[in-house]
């Protein structure tokens, strides 16, 4: 028993001297009776890259819907920039956080969906720049230059008028990265994004990604199963498997040199492929 | 005014005692409209392209008119009672409806069972009868019994040509006593009592079966 | 036969007006409140569900005519507020249609993908921005053609302000019946009414088609 507890807690040490930007504390999920996430401990400091890999079920998309507010926490606290994310302290007590409270820390987040969800009856342009413009309160023509310059970045700048359903699904991927980009969040959620598209459409989006993780300042929260990918990316990489990290650290441990059998098992699973 | 019990209670039974009229005239157009509207569907898939295009007409003509109009066509041009006049018109109205429901039903069956029954060797006859119909239509018997509650919410219209439905008997109550109330209230709480729980178990129904189909929707999205 | 249109004709069309300020009152009402019972249908507080659910089972499952005479005749004896027959009759068309296309809204909402309102929350929109820019542009499209339909049900069911003697085309129609009790008047009289209706069904019926194809070309399915 405690056993499990000290593998499932990232040590403070480990980010000793950095500056934290998002905090899990004993985060529990469990959806009626089935638990999916257990006594999740972990923190992700400024500018830091993370891979979550692990099988289906293992509880790894949770981790990062809950922080973007898609999924409430049965127990336990999130922390984004110091501040609790689902709960409010009035009076030294814990209570649920109101609509308001919840959009002002969820501002620093942004997210990228495995089937896209770009808005179908809005052009490229209107997608990237409605929250900008409605949610930041910028200038319309202030949004337009921000998303120009992202559309330009991801390859897209030539397809500003166009409407989601004329374009592949590689290039929806990436237009879904430029939007979420315009927002200018700090932290950047990644759910399996490339899990959608076929095969040759992947690297156009995987080469984004990277170029994003070059610029170094977006903190990165990626759930993939492009263990490539993950090794060249990411600062540390989680292994979720049964609602609880297994093992984590620096790519070249987890995935060169795995120490569990269910962490061999996995990563096998994508060297014969 | 208030609400007075005492009339109420006396006026009750004769409403109550109309709805068997009600109900009569509701079964009675429900049964011309399930048989009405498979001839129309069938018209309506005619090869025969000027017949197929006149029963499209015909059925957009009936199904955009008022049924109201109808009623007092039909009962002024022709020799019936009320009664039949009545059961006959809804149900010549609803035909066009229930002709839709089939028509969907029809459409949903995949071609891969005509092409079947073609190297079967079947006959069209034979085909209809053994191979598409019996497919085409339990999944939209939830949506035909749809049909039989909007009827029977329909068949107030027939005070109109004086057929003492329930409706009727609370308008010649109120016309004699002054008091629209109670008889209205008793009539709108019988409707209520009477077709809610048959839509209840109508979406139930449409419910079972959509799961069944579930499936194959999924299919079909993304 | 059909010889008297110069005389019957122009008559009728004397309720023209009426019929058409009818069914406009009717529809402003029906789809203001459809929205409204729509949204309310989805909201997350059981208590706004079914306040909502209430009245649409309410005015669904009473019948349009009893509806119609209850706000007439017993509305008046109830409060101390008396509608005009022209505001009964509205107000019927408005609350019984509005509840059968709330039901179309729900269905729209519903419809629009979950991912949509997730990636509205990525963008941190609020919740009136989520409905506002995402859900009901998208929701809007695809229950039109439904409100296309609603809107010919409504037409028809104009008709029935007869029952409350305003005079509207069909009551206009009566009128000329009891002074041209001739048989083959009688006949040319409903026949034009009937055909007086379809002509003003025929810019909704041509306007659902439109929306009907435009909702199967324009929307996504991710």
């Amino acid at each position: 028993m405690t056993e499990e507890v000290v593998d499932n807690e990232i040590k403070e040490s480990e980010n000793e001297n950095e500056n934290i930007v998002v905090s899990y504390k004993d985060v529990k999920k469990a959806f009626g009776d089935t638990v999916v996430l257990n006594d999740l401990s972990l923190n992700v400091a400024q500018g830091e890259k993370v891979a979550l890999i692990g099988p289906s079920g293992s509880g790894k998309t949770t981790i990062i819907r809950m922080l973007m507010t898609l999924e409430q926490p049965t127990e336990g606290t999130i922390e984004v920039d110091g501040e609790m994310l689902w709960h409010k302290e009035v009076n030294g007590e814990l209570l649920p956080a109101d609509e308001k409270h919840m959009r002002k820390v969820r501002g620093k987040i942004g997210m990228v969906f495995q089937q896209y969800n770009l808005f179908p009856h809005m052009t490229i342009m209107r997608n990237c720049t409605t929250a900008p413009v409605n949610v930041l309160g910028i200038s319309k023509d202030e949004a337009k230059t921000r998303a120009q310059e992202m559309l330009d970045k991801v390859g897209l700048g030539d397809k500003v008028d166009n409407y989601p359903s004329q374009l592949s699904g590689g290039q929806q991927q990436r237009v879904a990265i430029a939007r979420s980009l315009v927002m200018q969040p700090k932290v950047m959620l990644f759910d399996e994004v490339t899990a959608a598209l076929d095969p040759e459409l992947v690297g156009e989006v995987l080469e984004v990604l990277k170029d994003i993780a070059a610029e170094g300042d977006t903190t990165m929260m990626l759930i993939t199963h492009e263990m490539e990918f993950a090794r060249d990316v990411a600062d540390r990489v989680l292994f979720l498997d049964n609602g609880k990290i297994a093992e984590h650290g620096p790519p070249s441990e987890v995935i060169e040199n795995p120490q569990t059998e269910r962490l061999q098992a996995f990563l096998g699973r994508f060297n014969n492929s | 005014m208030s609400w007075d019990w005492e009339f109420a209670f006396e006026v009750f039974p004769d409403i109550v005692g109309a709805i068997g009229v009600t109900i009569g005239a509701t079964v009675v157009a429900y049964l011309i409209s399930l048989v009405l509207g498979l001839v129309f569907t069938l018209l309506r898939r005619s090869s025969f392209k000027p017949l197929s295009l006149l029963m499209a007409g015909v059925i957009e003509f009936i199904r955009t008119t008022p049924p109201l109009v109808q009623l007092f066509f039909v009962y002024y041009a022709f020799p019936m009672s009320p009664f039949t006049t009545g059961a006959v018109v809804l149900g010549v109205h609803y035909a066009t409806y229930v002709s839709e429901v089939y028509r969907s039903g029809i459409e949903a069956v995949p071609t891969s069972q005509w092409e079947a029954s073609k190297a079967l060797n079947f006959s069209k006859a034979q085909t209809w009868q053994k191979v598409i119909l019996p497919q085409a239509i339990p999944p939209v018997i939830p949506m035909l019994g749809n049909y039989l509650i909007v009827l029977f919410k329909e068949t107030p219209l027939l005070a109109g040509i004086f057929v003492t439905e329930m409706l009727q008997v609370a308008r010649i109550i109120g016309a004699d006593t002054y008091r629209f109330l109670e008889p209205i209230a008793i009539v709108g709480f019988l409707f209520l009592v009477l077709s809610y729980p048959s839509a209840l178990f109508i979406r139930y129904l449409e419910k079972r079966s959509g799961k069944l189909h579930g499936s194959a929707e999924k299919g079909v999205k993304t | 036969m059909f010889t008297n249109i110069g005389e019957f004709l122009p008559f009728i069309l004397g309720g023209l007006t009426t019929t058409v300020q009818a069914f406009l009152f009717g529809a402003v009402l029906a789809y203001s409140i459809a929205i409204v019972a729509g949204l309310m249908r989805t909201s997350k507080l059981a208590v706004v569900r079914i306040v909502a659910t209430i009245f649409v089972e309410l005015f669904r499952g009473t019948s349009l005519l009893v509806q119609m005479f209850f706000f007439a005749f017993v509305f008046p004896a109830l409060t101390p507020f008396t509608p005009s027959l022209f505001l009964a009759g509205g107000l019927a068309l408005g609350f019984n249609y509005g509840a059968y296309a709330s039901e179309v809204v729900r269905g729209a909402v519903l419809s629009v993908p979950e991912g949509q309102k997730e990636a509205a929350i990525s963008l941190n929109m609020s919740k009136v921005q989520r409905m506002r820019f995402v859900i009901l542009p998208q929701a809007i499209r695809i229950m039109l053609p439904g409100i296309g339909n609603n809107s010919i049900e409504l037409l028809k069911g104009t008709s029935l302000v007869y029952f409350i003697s305003l005079a509207d085309m069909t009551y206009r129609a009566d009128i000329l019946r009891g002074a041209n009790t001739a048989l083959s008047s009688q006949i040319e009289i409903y026949t034009y009414l009937l055909f007086t209706y379809f002509v003003l069904a025929l810019p909704l019926i041509f306007l659902t088609r439109w929306l009907e194809k435009r909702a199967s070309k324009g929307v996504s399915t991710a």
